[in-house]
């Protein structure tokens, strides 16, 4: 990787790592929220990197723009702003926590010293020249619309039971 | 390399200047074109026509005493200003304003980044700016700001889904999200507006509310929240919403220019997209891009001193029952539309196409204005019976 790049990649790792544990560790449910937009925003500028930029758009779109907007709206609407007690477990609970983490870390170093496996590795310039040939938005599309197709439908009717439940919850005279 | 940095920095530096210049003389023009409509003179002591009123506003703005609401959320307080002004500002950056530019070392496009996802990159910064609204509302610990807080976060959200429901319509023709392939689409053959009326029109009811403009400006609604969000807001923070509010005009303005009448095109001719790049061509298009934008800021202050404001319901009862179902029903025609005469019919896009669109556009705007007139305007002023 040139070394400019490498630079933008520390600098957008370093600010959603940041962003992510101040998310969690915030009394207040709003500057939470807003940490985690921060996080999505550095996740969107990461994707933008990997050459998926529309992918990283609609993180922002979507995450950034839409559900996180919801979120505040929720939050300022029941008046939660301000900061409760915390909800920490006590000892047991920050070593159980710890040993996760820990795993986790440890898991996460074999994998950043072996690489990718070549079985999800593709050829040099293999999503340049798709991005080329059909555009940003067709290299994701077509896939989706065509190989993919069923699944992706079977998706909306996951989505659309999740709607009607809410619209049944919400509202108790139908 | 080092071209390419150069020319980007100077093309920065020039929209970023020609949006704020913009944005002080659109203040005045907003003052001087609504006193013209009141049979009022306006502001005109200050300077030529009172040219100079936007500069002795902003002096006095900046030398105002700033005031901080008690318990109020002082970083966020101080921060939502700049989060909603920075958006406004950066969602200019994709779109195109003139025909290339020939210089010695190489041709100049005039967008400061041609992003290839170029239109979605607008969808998606715009919809930052409600963060700087609902911050405003929360941080000044005031019930009114609050509700213009919550008011605004609901109307930004539901409009954008018909927002981008009518530009599918757009991408549906264009076959691209990149803002000059939009363009170079329409000089092909016509601009958008016509063979997609109905989308131009979805879309520019959802631009005046995204813009938190009249007749949907309920966030700041003054009848009744007095100032909504900005309330708790004195001197230059204060005006750095009202700079935002205006650059997200000025931005929406060239959105539909771009979108739907032909961007830098100059109409009836094809000198402008034909042959070699010149600096004549440059500025012409340019000129006439310029143009076109002032028309759709005019229709904004138009439409702010001629509406009243809609009730809080009836903002979102239109937004989610009649702009919702009308973007998608209007998708699914279309895209029936494009099946038969692209697949079936075998025609390229080209003239004819685009007529033929526009012949059926024509025809669904009459049935829609039917449906939804009912009788109120048309035959509702016609005299029925003896009096």
């Amino acid at each position: 990787m040139p070394p400019l790049t490498l630079t933008v990649f520390w600098a957008l790792a370093g600010m959603a790592i940041t962003g992510a544990t101040l998310c969690i560790t915030r009394r207040s449910p709003l500057a939470s929220a807003l940490w985690l937009v921060v996080t999505l925003f550095a996740l969107a500028g990461l994707f933008v990197l990997l050459d998926a930029q529309f992918i990283g758009v609609l993180q922002v779109l979507v995450y950034a723009g839409a559900i996180m907007v919801l979120f505040l709206f929720v939050i300022m609407l029941l008046n939660l702003g301000r900061p409760g007690p915390s909800d920490l477990k006590g000892p047991v609970g920050g070593a159980v926590a710890a040993l996760l983490a820990g795993t986790l870390l440890l898991q996460l170093g074999g994998v950043g010293s072996s690489g990718p496996p070549d079985v999800i590795r593709m050829p040099e310039g293999t999503v340049a020249a798709l991005q080329r040939e059909q555009g940003m938005v067709g290299a994701v599309a077509r896939p989706l619309f065509d190989t993919y197709l069923i699944p992706f439908e079977i998706t909306s009717i996951l989505l659309l039971a999740a709607i009607v439940g809410a619209v049944v919850l919400a509202k108790r005279k139908l | 390399m080092t071209f390419f940095l150069i020319a980007s920095l100077i093309k920065i530096l020039a929209v970023f200047t020609v949006i704020m210049v913009g944005v002080a003389l659109l203040t005045l023009a907003e003052r001087r074109i609504c006193a013209w409509m009141q049979d009022r003179l306006g502001p005109n002591r200050v300077g030529p026509q009172g040219l100079l009123q936007p500069a002795a506003d902003g002096l006095k703005n900046i030398f105002k005493e700033e005031t901080y609401p008690a318990q109020a959320d002082k970083t966020l307080f101080v921060l939502a200003p700049a989060v909603s002004f920075i958006p406004a500002l950066l969602t200019f950056a994709v779109i195109p304003f003139a025909a290339p530019l020939p210089t010695p070392w190489g041709q100049v496009s005039m967008v400061v980044a041609d992003l290839p996802v170029g239109f979605l990159y607008i969808l998606a910064i715009s919809s930052l700016g409600v963060y700087g609204i609902v911050l405003a509302g929360w941080s000044s610990n005031n019930k009114y700001a609050l509700l213009g807080g919550l008011r605004a976060s609901a109307q930004m959200i539901s409009y954008e889904i018909a927002m981008g429901m009518s530009t599918v319509a757009v991408l549906l023709l264009a076959g691209n999200v990149t803002l000059s392939q939009i363009i170079a689409r329409q000089q092909d053959s016509l601009w958008f507006v016509l063979p997609l009326g109905l989308a131009f029109f979805i879309f520019i009811v959802a631009a005046f509310a995204e813009t938190n403009r009249l007749p949907f400006d309920l966030p700041e609604a003054e009848g009744e929240l007095i100032a909504g969000y900005h309330t708790e807001y004195s001197a230059m923070k204060f005006s750095m919403f009202y700079i935002a509010e205006y650059s997200n005009m000025v931005t929406a303005s060239a959105l539909m220019v771009t979108l739907f009448f032909g961007g830098w095109d100059i109409p009836f001719t094809n000198w402008d997209t034909t042959g070699p790049a010149e600096v004549l061509k440059t500025l012409a298009t340019l000129a006439v891009f310029g143009f076109k934008t002032i028309c759709f800021l005019f229709l904004y202050i138009w439409v702010r001193w001629t509406l009243p404001r809609f009730r809080y319901d009836q903002l979102m009862a239109l937004g989610w029952k009649v702009m919702l179902p009308l973007a998608l029903v209007y998708l699914t025609i279309l895209a029936t539309a494009i099946w038969i005469l692209h697949t079936r019919l075998g025609w390229a896009y080209e003239a004819r196409f685009a007529w033929a669109l526009a012949g059926l556009n024509a025809g669904l705007a009459v049935v829609l204005f039917w449906f939804l007139d009912r009788g109120r305007l048309v035959s509702g002023s016609v005299e029925t019976g003896s009096a």
